[in-house]
């Protein structure tokens, strides 16, 4: 039976993959702590756990980018050495990045054949290239053009040319690191299409994720990691997504916060017909209108690069509106400096949390009174009133939970989830009228996403006006009274909550405006 | 006596030179854009053009043999190559601050071996112009294209084969790979330090050969400082070519034209202040880079150091 040995691609499959004791250090973290992996030909193997349980690790080890102090991999049942990526890629691994891993630059058919030696010696083969790619794409159901250049693609082509690059080097073990976390939910589906595809076809699949829900959908194993450790393996048949989250977090966690009643105040914030441009020149915004109220969570939903990051620049005054008005309680600050809009208690909670709300190299209580620090009883006459910023800071720590060996630490030596929350109470504390929030929540883990999320609605509850630009549609259906649909820098609609379903909201995001939708009227 | 300009003569003379002089900024160019292409941004060339420089004059003046003069030119840009990889790659050094240490460097080095080798200024007999049966007959043409040394003409070639180079073998894709995401090329299993290296060291190679056009080739002295800003030039030709070597190829024509012309308005004692002719090829640079500044795209990982744990 060679003839089943063998894949569609024409490589040998790797029947089974097994990581054992997996022991990786790094100065003062245990990043992996005798860790145990396996994985079969044909199935899903979801790899679960939280930012830091040593997810990425255990999958750097296996694709040989970072060297195990201990343990083992047994390959079809014997011991193999991975020391670097063309070891792992020799032997049938192959890997998408979470951060796609290709040129913009180069073509298709470039990064494809970027690395591999060549049939014509020094000089590239690309024809040949090109017709093994349209042989792979045709075969897995890819659809893909070969000289297209990269930076024309969208994210989801994007992904299908890592999976067909994986595919040309004869992967027959895949590692796909949170392959979904860009996509639209039908991008989503389309890809778990070609995942089932594959697992029929016998290659083996490991599939990292927070995302329960789609762990449950595609998987056939799961494993929880936490803390560097195997916290156990088991059938997805036989657990359920609340399960799965108490497992991962290690207690019980709730998914969607309390609420409470929708009362709507008057309108605070509002845009007519605002538009800008991109960082590339071209249109950013054409023509964006709509109203927040107190007392409301607008939500943004959209794909990365569709003009979230213009909206958000646009409104805190940090990118010039060229034509439209802005309106914070009825006063025109289009076009004012960041200073005079965030004056008139607007506060932002911006993407780039590292980069654009906080310094690093500041300690906590200095990042914590950025924002007023010109103000009494932070200073007085140009001179810092120590006491007054120290006092403010325990105050906060306290208040927020920020976990700090003390305010005199270097921001940067934080987590991610507390630093958020130093962003969070700085913007917060002030009791702010609106309240601007930027994916919010991007690579924190559960205990601080809850956090954050609670923090929002409690501002609404208390009558705040709260836009919420975020990439995770699972977020905004959670927080949402409203949702917006942005798409290239338009919005395609808004509809309230009730009337909000994971599908209307994909084929908005995709540019499709179903019949049924009411066109925006304004 | 501004009509002097346009005689015939006078015309074909400033065309002639103009292609000439272009032969040091195609090699430094075309060399450092190799090391840009790869995200390595060398603004050491001037120091390693001017020990090239040297090394081309005092090895030919002292040995008689031109050829072994290019030969230790390329050899002492190899070694500058050499070290700034190891600056620039291994102890990962900020790329602006040690390409100006290596310009000092090279200006300070070549001067000093300057005055303890040599003391005094000499002349050696550069590489002749090459006769090309026919084509150096032709009336014009032939006196402007066809009547140079093996140098130019070597500078000329540079440019389609750097094209080539960097377009159509698999070598080139690696360069352009590890300039624009170096991360995704080391997943891939390029070794982006030996792709830096091989750069970084052909540019160091191409400056050295810069540096012997000019003392062997076509002004056949040596003097402190004798490059006097034109590797400087050269880098910011790179940008104005756009990291293409055609495009660097019409920048350096453009300047060694206008170069060629102040020489002639000089020669020639038109009443403009030489202090003010021998400005216009600096001034040409500021104004060009700000026309063309927003117009080019660097590569992604320009000035970037690589390292693998982010």
């Amino acid at each position: 039976m060679t003839e089943s040995n063998l894949l569609p691609s024409g490589q040998k499959r790797i029947d089974s993959l097994e990581m054992r004791g997996i022991t990786k250090r790094f100065p003062g973290v245990l990043a992996s702590d005798h860790v145990n992996f396996d994985v079969k030909s044909g199935e899903v193997h979801a790899l679960l756990g939280e930012n830091g349980a040593g997810k990425s690790t255990l999958m750097k080890i296996l694709y040989g980018l970072y060297h195990p102090d201990e343990g083992t991999v047994l390959l079809n049942g014997e011991p193999v050495t991975i020391s670097s990526p063309t070891d792992s890629i020799n032997l049938g691994i192959g890997m998408i990045h979470q951060h796609f891993m290709l040129v913009p630059t180069l073509t298709v058919a470039e990064n494809v054949a970027l690395g591999l030696p060549s049939s014509r010696g020094a000089l590239t083969d690309l024809d040949k290239v090109s017709n093994r790619i349209l042989e792979l794409a045709k075969i897995y159901g890819l659809k893909i053009d070969p000289d297209a250049y990269v930076w024309q693609l969208s994210v989801g082509q994007q992904q299908r040319v890592e999976i067909i690059k994986a595919l040309y080097r004869g992967a027959a073990l895949l590692i796909l690191d949170e392959p979904t976390a860009v996509l639209t939910p039908q991008e989503v589906d389309e890809l778990f299409v070609i995942m089932r595809q594959m697992v029929r076809d016998g290659h083996a699949l490991i599939f990292i994720s927070h995302k329960l829900h789609e762990v449950v959908e595609i998987c056939n194993r799961v494993t929880v990691l936490r803390n560097g450790r195997t916290i156990g393996t088991r059938p997805t048949a036989e657990t359920t997504k609340q399960a799965l989250a108490n497992w991962m977090v290690g207690r019980e966690v709730g998914f969607a916060p309390d609420r409470g009643e929708t009362k709507l105040g008057e309108v605070r914030l509002s845009l007519d017909n605002v538009q800008c441009g991109s960082d590339r020149g071209t249109p950013g915004l054409r023509g964006v209108s709509f109203d927040v109220c107190s007392g409301e969570i607008l939500g943004f939903a959209g794909v990365s690069g569709n003009g979230q990051r213009e909206l958000a620049e646009s409104i805190t005054g940090l990118r010039k509106v060229t034509s439209g008005k802005v309106y914070l309680e009825g006063q025109d600050i289009t076009n004012m400096s960041p200073g005079d809009i965030m004056e008139r208690m607007l506060s932002y909670i911006p993407e780039e949390r590292m980069r654009d709300g906080m310094i690093k190299d500041f300690t906590v209580a200095e990042n914590m009174i950025l924002r007023e620090h010109q103000k009494q009883p932070y200073s007085k006459n140009g001179f810092l009133n120590l006491r007054g910023i120290a006092s403010h800071a325990d105050e906060l720590i306290q208040k927020f939970r920020v976990k700090t060996p003390s305010r005199e630490t270097m921001a940067k030596n934080l987590s991610g989830g507390n630093i958020q929350k130093i962003v969070l109470a700085r913007e917060i504390s002030r009791n702010p009228r609106a309240i601007l929030a930027a994916q919010p929540t991007r690579g924190l883990d559960i205990g601080a996403t809850e956090y954050v999320r609670e923090q929002l609605i409690e501002q609404r509850n208390k009558g705040a006006a709260v836009m919420l630009i975020s990439e995770d549609l699972d977020e905004i259906l959670a927080l949402s009274d409203r949702i917006a649909v942005i798409y290239e820098g338009q919005i395609m609609d808004i509809i309230t909550r009730e009337n909000a379903t994971p599908e209307k909201l994909g084929l908005l995001m995709a540019g499709v405006r179903s019949e049924d939708a009411t066109p925006v009227v304004k | 006596m501004i009509t002097e300009l346009f005689s015939t003569t006078v015309l074909i003379g400033i065309l002639a030179s103009g292609i000439r002089l272009a032969t040091p900024y195609l090699y430094a160019a075309i060399g450092e854009t190799f090391s840009q292409k790869s995200g390595v941004l060398n603004l050491g060339v001037e120091g390693q053009m001017l020990l090239g420089c040297f090394a081309a004059f005092y090895v030919t003046f002292t040995t008689g043999s031109l050829w072994l003069g290019l030969l230790a030119a390329i050899a002492v840009g190899a070694l500058m190559g050499l070290a700034m990889a190891f600056v620039t790659v291994n102890l990962r050094a900020q790329q602006g601050i040690s390409g100006i240490g290596f310009y000092l460097f090279g200006l300070g080095m070549s001067d000093l071996l300057f005055q303890r080798l040599m003391g005094t200024v000499e002349t050696v007999q550069g590489f002749p112009k090459i006769y090309i049966p026919g084509l150096s007959e032709i009336p014009g043409i032939g006196e402007i294209f066809f009547n140079q040394n093996i140098l130019v003409y070597g500078a000329y070639l540079l440019v389609p084969l750097a094209w080539f180079v960097l377009n159509k073998t698999t070598l080139g894709l690696k360069i352009r790979a590890v300039g624009e995401n170096p991360d995704a090329a080391d997943s891939l299993g390029v070794n982006v330090a030996r792709v830096r290296y091989f750069t970084i060291i052909l540019g160091g190679i191409l400056s050295g050969v810069a540096g012997a056009s000019l003392s062997i080739a076509l002004l056949n002295v040596f003097q402190q400082n004798m490059t006097s800003g034109l590797g400087f030039i050269a880098v910011a030709l790179v940008y104005f070519g756009a990291w293409h070597p055609v495009g660097v190829l019409g920048g350096a024509l453009l300047f060694s034209m206008v170069n060629s012309l102040q020489l002639w308005v000089q020669v020639l004692g038109i009443p403009i202040p030489s202090d003010i002719a021998v400005m216009m090829p600096y001034v040409l640079t500021i104004l060009v880079l700000v026309a063309t500044v927003s117009r080019v795209r660097a590569p992604s990982a320009l000035t970037k150091p690589f390292e693998r744990d982010e």
